[in-house]
């Protein structure tokens, strides 16, 4: 029996060639391959059938970078961009309010959350019917004698985006909310102890001890914030359709790829957010390093 | 805007004598539990408004406002949504992809970090930086060629489809499972070699048990993400008997366009299972959440 045993090393080069090639040809399959393609298709006209495509070289970027129609969109994403700001304050000062004694504090905690649990054409649907004529939001707006504000909150042009955005902060602020508390509640408390005796109140607590330690989480939130507000996707693809001028960067690459069968010029487009998104991150780390050398 | 309030208060302090201190202590009070109360019903009520309507008969529903409660409970809205809208075949579906992802998943994430934290070799250092750098591709922008290479594959329009690229693309799974590795003491390993166990046999009876917490996490966050998962299902499964929770859901926009109460019943559906989820499992998702991000 014992000849057929390998030797450990032997079975080290085994298991290291078993174990790492399906999750490694997986990752490369998916995440850099398409990378790569999309490279390629961006410098042609393809329509992602036909057997032939032309080189086109520049063009593509170009006509992005010079037709509105297709730069335009990015305006759409500044409001989700706004957005990400009101997002991490709420979750900022909720995760600050309960990190101090607070009665039911599980109950809170809970409730802000679980949005963010939810499925995103459950949300979609919710939020259609908060904003539809006659719906939620009029109807609370009526009953606080204010139905002077009711509009078409998703018609209306110069409101809509609003109305996503706003959707968007509900979705989400339960997910930064949670990794704020999580990051405040490791501080040492007896640093609040300490600070208590000395006279320090509330506020001055938040701003000398909490919002120091810990913000490089903060810096993180943003940096997802800024990356997630150029990406959005679902919430305004699945309630208008991005008609009305609500459609966002992603939306108009899918359907440039998918509906117009532009598959060259899609992947340009797919490759300048790419870009933006690559570079803001890595704005971040770079940042990020800079402040902890010092 | 509720902290500048905080502030003004605090500084009032130093004029007043205890009766200063009861205002202060007093309006504290109401600002904290009036913005979680404000807090609770901004989460509260877009989801409230979905339940009331969804057991209102049509008649009833185009008679009363949005939260008035029904007269009498009705369940033909559900019975309608569930059965007409085949969420039968949703959550069969969504099961069956949400089973082999998550296996998959668990299993190619463990095997790659067990290799990655307890071997040294040549590639190592390029392995880890390749699952290090696809953390920063948006998973949305590769679409258009990810679609192609589905496409190429066979898999386009099978179950499959999802489930490759779920296996594909989980990147973070790996990284939680090297953290853990860390922190699992080397000499377990080599007690083990000394009774003559092999590599393999590590990696199941030592490894794979003492790596249950970060599998508890992963089970739990990539199965919200996959329950909850739209996009990939209505790219790559759009035939009818391939619908998962969420396509079967947003099939309802068609159809049932003006028939409210039974797309409100259709959303409660599917919100229901997390929402029991999310009730039973609560600190393991706080924990999944927080731990996904550092």
């Amino acid at each position: 029996m014992n000849k057929f045993k390998l030797g450990y090393n032997g079975q080290r080069k085994l298991i290291i060639v078993l174990f790492s090639a399906l999750p490694l040809f997986l990752l490369l399959l998916f995440s850099y391959y398409p990378l790569f393609r999309m490279v390629q298709y961006s410098f042609t006209n393809w329509n992602g059938i036909s057997p032939t495509r032309d080189n086109v070289g520049f063009d593509n970027y170009i006509k992005i970078f010079t037709t509105p129609e297709y730069f335009a969109v990015f305006k759409v994403s500044l409001y989700y961009f706004f957005a990400t700001f009101v997002q991490l304050g709420i979750a900022l000062y909720f995760a600050t309010v309960l990190t101090f004694k607070v009665k039911f504090a599980n109950f809170w905690k809970g409730i802000l959350f679980f949005p963010y649990l939810l499925n995103g054409v459950a949300i979609g649907f919710i939020f259609l019917y908060f904003y539809k004529g006659g719906g939620t939001l009029d109807t609370v707006l009526t009953f606080l004698g204010m139905e002077d504000q009711i509009r078409l909150w998703l018609g209306d042009r110069s409101f809509n985006n609003i109305s996503m955005a706003f959707t968007s902060i509900w979705r989400y602020m339960g997910f930064n909310f949670i990794i704020f508390l999580g990051a405040i509640q490791s501080i040492d408390s007896e640093i609040y102890e300490a600070a208590e005796i000395d006279g320090a109140n509330r506020w001055q607590q938040f701003l000398y001890i909490i919002m120091p330690s810990i913000k490089p989480i903060i810096f993180l939130n943003i940096i997802l914030g800024i990356s997630g507000s150029l990406s959005v996707f679902d919430i305004p693809y699945i309630m208008t359709g991005g008609s009305n001028g609500t459609k966002t960067f992603v939306i108009q690459t899918i359907d440039t790829a998918f509906k117009f069968s532009k598959v060259g010029l899609a992947s340009a487009m797919a490759l300048v957010l790419l870009i933006i998104v690559i570079v803001v991150t890595l704005l971040q780390q770079f940042l990020t390093r800079e402040k902890g050398a010092k | 805007m509720k902290l500048e309030t905080e502030t003004v208060v605090g500084k009032k302090t130093t004029t007043g004598v205890s009766n200063a201190m009861m205002v202060k202590k007093v309006l504290g009070f109401l600002i904290k539990y009036g913005s979680l109360l404000l807090g609770t019903a901004v989460a509260i009520v877009p989801v409230l408004v979905v339940i009331i309507g969804s057991f209102k008969t049509k008649q009833e529903f185009l008679t009363t406002g949005v939260l008035s409660l029904p007269k009498s409970f009705t369940f033909d809205n559900y019975i309608t949504a569930f059965v007409d809208g085949q969420m039968l075949t949703g959550f069969k579906n969504t099961i069956l992809i949400f089973v082999a992802s998550i296996i998959g998943k668990l299993l190619l994430g463990t095997m790659m970090a067990y290799v990655l934290d307890r071997f040294d070799f040549k590639m190592k250092k390029v392995i880890l930086g390749l699952f290090l750098l696809a953390t920063l591709i948006p998973g949305i922008t590769t679409q258009v060629a990810t679609f192609q290479i589905i496409n190429g594959m066979g898999l386009f329009n099978t179950i499959w489809s999802v489930i490759v690229l779920n296996l594909g693309t989980d990147v973070i799974a790996v990284y939680i499972f090297l953290q853990y590795l860390k922190n699992i003491p080397v000499s377990l390993d080599e007690a083990a070699i000394l009774e003559g166990a092999s590599y393999f046999t590590i990696y199941r009876k030592i490894i794979l048990p003492l790596l249950k917490a970060p599998m508890i996490t992963i089970l739990i966050i990539s199965g919200v993400g996959i329950y909850n998962d739209f996009y990939n299902p209505f790219l790559y499964m759009p035939s009818p008997d391939l619908k998962v929770i969420s396509t079967a859901l947003f099939a309802f926009k068609g159809p049932y366009g003006t028939d409210w109460p039974v797309i409100l019943a259709g959303v409660i559906i599917v919100i229901l299972p997390i929402l029991i989820v999310f009730l039973t499992l609560q600190k393991h998702i706080y924990n999944g959440v927080s731990g996904s991000v550092k």
